[in-house]
């Protein structure tokens, strides 16, 4: 198990290459992880190597370790940070607690990690950003301390977050569909912007049921192989001579069969359900996205209406009451750099999301299309494996076929 | 002695898989698929169409009539105006789409690339041709028995005709058997076996259920339901209408006239007639299982020659059947009684003679005669009767294995439905995705904000094609599976007939010692009255009559004796030569399954390979360097 996963880890997941790109290169593998600490307090720690030409790194090769929340910490930052741009999803806590130290899950865990901070790492704005380097560069004290001191809602367990989460959801909903009834963007790209997201994320939520169902299918299927050939086996017992040895053949590829769909259970999870799911992430990030553009929109509209407000006032007073324009006047000054600033700010947000679903678009064509290719694959070895073990039973058969007549 | 657990194979061989298989995915969506060979009407729907649009859409230009199974489960949305979505067209700009950086090969979706026979490596011609699974005479031919329309989901799966249902196969596989044989080095496992016993009744179908208002009975109105039989031979074809009663009376009277022999057994009675006799399913469900008993008691060699089958499907009109037509067999019941009458019990033996000679009308099942056999043996000769002393090894061995065997049968049974379950589920979640994909690939293309979203519809399109075909492979398979795996319930079926031709044994054994142990104790007690009488002069006048009478007595117990050892004899022999009968078929049989089963598996294995491996050179472009 971990020489294979050694073989796979150092490449760079992300199809945007940055070596392609004026020679500069940043990769980064996330490595088999090692279990520290004990019973509740037991968590898994992923060595993360970082390699690297970058002027601003301490080195060619950097070694780190870091935990899950580390990489959700480095989320959260980020999202703060770059309002407008869709920040790469971090790969799901297991939902369920025992399965926290499968095998299995860990190996799954640790692809979504390497997938997730290559990322970072190859997007053109986030891979320059300050926390990153922090995160691939700096020792686990650092990290450990950064990670309390952060303020706010980010500042609780990653359990929490799953709740915030679910808030901000309701709130993105709240906000983008209007239930909140606030000022509003309305250009009509916008909204079909608005309603493609939120129909996509149905629609693949769907394909990723399917697709997490066809695993289990597949491990199902294997298991029934599995009892088929037993069941067989016994009932080639009771045969005699060659006929019962055709039996306990038939058997013993039905056994071995179950291996090959186990296999390819293994790999529709790993190559075919997770993209899948990360596309469902990284539409719920859009969404996340969403929900800044309107308080920015927002917060741009109200600060507008306040300093035109503000504006009459001032020219009231310029008729009226001399004595307090002067004050007045700064007041209306100070609204108007906040308004000017909180519209630049939209208007950034509004240039970066456009950027950013250009990119997205993009970048999920190939990564589906990755996918796909990688379940196809599987199904046609799958397919040509179930034939050719099948096909070699044909010749014993036939001999028993002869002999028996 | 009897088996001790003899209750338990009677769920067992009523669901054959058929009926476990109804069973088992009774309340989801089931395709039904086994239909194809089992004739069994489904009346066409109308829920199909938007599954149907749908395929009409993920297959281009083919027109296809074939529909995909029976969506009990409503398929994803798919609304009503699917088919005008020019798929077409949109693929094309998205194939000369300038921001398309993706290169996309023309070759995609429409077809597979052709297959010729010619190719070593491929094991299932792909010409096009008609099914040879279907049956002509399937009185409800719906869409679902139909083959798929186009040509690179068809080709013919292997069978053989003489598999399980005999000579009612045979006729319509000579088509299969001629286009399998052009397959490449495959031949050889499918040539055909000449049938097993030329029957003299070439085909029984059992069809048109009719309700019939019970006019015997005016005080209480009753209805039954008849049953047409046809039955071909090679010369002319008979037609009779029977109830599920004269199905008893047959089974009965060929139980008593072929002791010893492996009875295929009747189809349970099942439900109690009033509460679901209603009901159209149950009544068909009684028709497939009426018509394949009559077809294994028409392939079995003795059977087939009998008189009672021939009555039963020949004759028309009341059924005849003469209570008891063996005469051994018929001595024997007075002989079984006979010692009873002599000790005094003579009322209880009219009671059970009068009950034999209406067995059909009490609606007794073969459970409950089994139950009550085997209750009389403990009661009867539990006790100071000797119990049975079976001394023939070889046979008491034939049984223990045999016993094996069934237990072995029971269990493999229960994998394979459980192997054709799995492989229906993945069928029916292969389809389910590759119609969450037909849905994506919509959505994206009419919700266009960027073109290179036509290029990644285009891709999604592949694996929702990809997908939907694969699915119907894996259906194919499933119901070839189904078919071949039958073998196991058959022959788990066949075991009870032989549990049944070895009690007869037993009993008849029983009864040969039980009449020794009579004779002996008449005549002990003929010898004490002559000795007694003896010393009397002139003789003890009824003393001398009681001795007359014993030795009438002793003279009507050896006769019986007489026939009742000829008649174990005979059953012994009808064991020996049943079980040799059942070794020589259970190998063929077998060897079909085997196969038929890896046959098919490979064949479909390698046209689902084919799909997918197209699916990923169409993908691969995406591989990074």
């Amino acid at each position: 198990m971990a020489t294979i996963v050694a073989q796979n880890s150092p490449q760079v997941q992300s199809p945007r290459s940055p070596q392609s790109q004026n020679m500069l290169f940043l990769t980064v593998s996330v490595m088999d992880p090692d279990k520290r600490g004990t019973g509740v307090q037991a968590y898994m720690s992923y060595p993360v190597i970082t390699k690297t030409n970058l002027p601003d790194y301490k080195g060619p090769e950097i070694t780190v370790e870091r935990r899950y929340s580390d990489f959700v910490w480095l989320r959260d930052r980020l999202f703060e940070k770059y309002k407008g741009i869709f920040i790469p999803p971090v790969p799901e806590k297991s939902a369920v607690e025992k399965f926290r130290f499968s095998a299995e899950f860990i190996d799954m865990r640790r692809q979504g990690l390497n997938v997730y901070i290559n990322r970072i790492a190859s997007h053109p704005e986030l891979r320059q950003s300050e926390d990153l380097k922090t995160f691939l560069q700096e020792d686990g004290e650092t990290m450990e301390r950064l990670r309390f001191q952060e303020t706010g809602i980010f500042n609780r367990k990653p359990s929490d977050l799953i709740q915030i989460f679910k808030d901000v959801q309701s709130k993105v909903s709240d906000v983008v569909l209007g239930k909140e009834k606030p000022v509003e963007e309305t250009t009509p790209e916008y909204e079909k912007l608005k309603r493609y997201i939120y129909e996509l994320e149905d629609h693949l939520a769907e394909a990723q049921k399917q697709a997490y169902r066809m695993v289990k299918r597949h491990k199902e299927l294997g298991q029934s192989l599995l009892d088929f050939g037993k069941a067989i086996k016994l009932l080639g017992a009771c045969e005699g001579e060659s006929l019962g040895k055709a039996f306990s053949e038939l058997g013993t590829k039905s056994e071995s069969l179950s291996h090959k769909f186990e296999d390819e259970a293994r790999n529709l999870l790993m190559n075919f359900e997770e993209p899948l799911k990360d596309y469902v992430h990284d539409v719920q990030s859009i969404k996340a996205t969403m929900v800044e553009r309107a308080n920015a929109f927002k917060l741009k509209c109200e600060l507008s209406e306040t300093t035109k407000l503000k504006e009459i006032n001032l020219e009231k007073l310029m008729l009226v009451r001399s004595d307090k324009v002067g004050e007045a006047e700064i007041e209306y000054r100070k609204l108007n750099t906040e308004s000017e600033e909180a519209t630049r700010r939209f208007e950034l947000i509004v240039k970066l999301m456009d950027e950013e679903m250009v990119r997205f678009q993009e970048e999920k064509t190939t990564d589906l299309g990755l996918a796909f290719h990688e379940f196809a694959k599987g199904q046609a070895k799958l397919g040509k494996d179930i034939a050719t073990a099948w096909r070699s039973l044909l010749p014993k058969i036939e001999a028993c076929s002869v002999s028996s007549h | 002695m009897y088996w001790a657990n003899s209750d338990w194979a009677w769920d067992k061989i009523e669901g054959d898989f058929l009926t476990c298989y109804l069973r088992v995915t009774a309340g989801k969506c089931n395709p039904l698929s086994f239909s194809r060979h089992r004739n069994f009407p489904i009346s066409s729907d109308s829920e199909i169409s938007s599954k149907e649009k749908t395929e009409k859409m993920m297959m281009g230009s083919e027109t296809t009539e074939h529909t995909f199974g029976t969506p009990q489960k409503s398929p994803p949305s798919l609304p009503e105006d699917m088919e005008t979505l020019n798929l077409s067209d949109v693929y094309k700009s998205a194939i000369s789409s300038p921001s398309s950086s993706v290169t996309i090969t023309n070759s995609s979706i429409h077809s597979l690339p052709p297959i010729t026979t010619s190719d070593p490596h491929l094991l299932i011609s792909t010409q096009p041709q008609s099914s040879p699974l279907r049956n002509p005479k399937s009185p409800n031919s719906s869409p679902f028995l139909d083959p798929p329309s186009y040509a690179d989901v068809v080709f013919s799966p292997f069978h053989n005709s003489n598999n399980d249902n005999g000579n009612s196969d045979s006729v319509e596989s000579s088509s299969a058997s001629s286009s399998t044989s052009t397959v490449l080095g495959i031949t050889s496992y499918i040539s055909e076996r000449p049938p097993r016993s030329s029957s003299i009744y070439r085909e029984i179908s059992v069809s048109d259920p009719r309700k019939v208002q019970d006019s015997s009975n005016t005080l209480v109105t009753s209805t039954y339901v008849t049953y047409l039989i046809s039955t071909r031979t090679s010369d002319t074809e008979y037609k009779v209408r029977r109830r599920f009663r004269d199905v008893v009376t047959l089974s009965d009277r060929l139980a008593e006239a072929y002791r010893g022999f492996f009875i295929p057994v009747r189809p349970d009675k099942g439900v109690v007639e009033g509460q679901i006799m209603q009901q159209q399913d149950f009544i068909n469900q009684r028709r497939l299982a009426l018509e394949k008993y009559l077809r294994r008691l028409s392939v079995h060699p003795a059977i087939e020659k009998s008189r009672e089958l021939g009555i039963f499907l020949q004759v028309d009109g009341k059924l005849q059947l003469p209570m008891t037509t063996d005469v051994a067999s018929r001595m024997l019941d007075g002989a079984v009684r006979l010692p009873k009458q002599l000790f005094g019990e003579v009322r209880e033996g009219c009671v059970a003679q009068n009950e034999v000679a209406q067995p059909a009308k009490g609606g007794r099942d073969l459970l409950r005669i089994f139950k009550e056999l085997k209750q009389s043996m403990t009661n009867d000769w539990s006790g100071t009767k000797p119990s049975v002393i079976e001394e023939d090894k070889q046979f008491l061995e034939m049984k223990e294995k045999v016993q094996d065997l069934e237990q072995q049968l029971s269990t493999s049974s229960q994998q394979a439905e459980g192997l054709v379950k799995a492989q229906q589920d993945i069928c029916e979640t292969m389809r389910d995705l590759g119609f969450a994909f037909v849905n994506l690939t919509k959505f994206e293309t009419e919700n266009t904000l960027d073109d290179i979203q036509k290029v990644r519809a285009v891709e999604i399109r592949r694996v929702a094609t990809a997908s939907v075909k694969a699915s119907r492979f894996y259906q194919e398979l499933t119901s070839q599976t189904m078919k071949y795996l039958d073998t196991l319930h058959e022959y788990l079926g066949k075991m009870l007939a032989i549990r049944v031709a070895f009690s007869d044994r037993t009993n008849a054994l029983l009864t040969v010692q039980t009449l020794l142990s009579d004779l002996n104790s008449f005549q002990l007690k003929a010898e004490k009255l002559k000795a007694a009488s003896s010393k009397i002069f002139g003789g003890d006048r009824s003393r001398l009559r009681k001795v007359e009478e014993l030795k009438e007595t002793i003279r009507i117990t050896e006769d019986a004796k007489k026939v009742a050892l000829e008649e174990y004899e005979r059953i012994k022999e009808n064991n020996s030569t049943e079980l040799e009968r059942l070794g020589r078929e259970k190998k063929d049989d077998f060897l079909d399954m085997l196969k038929g089963f890896v046959v098919n598996q490979v064949g479909y294995a390698e046209r689902i390979a084919l799909v997918w491996e197209q699916a990923a050179q169409e993908t691969s472009v995406y591989v990074k360097q």
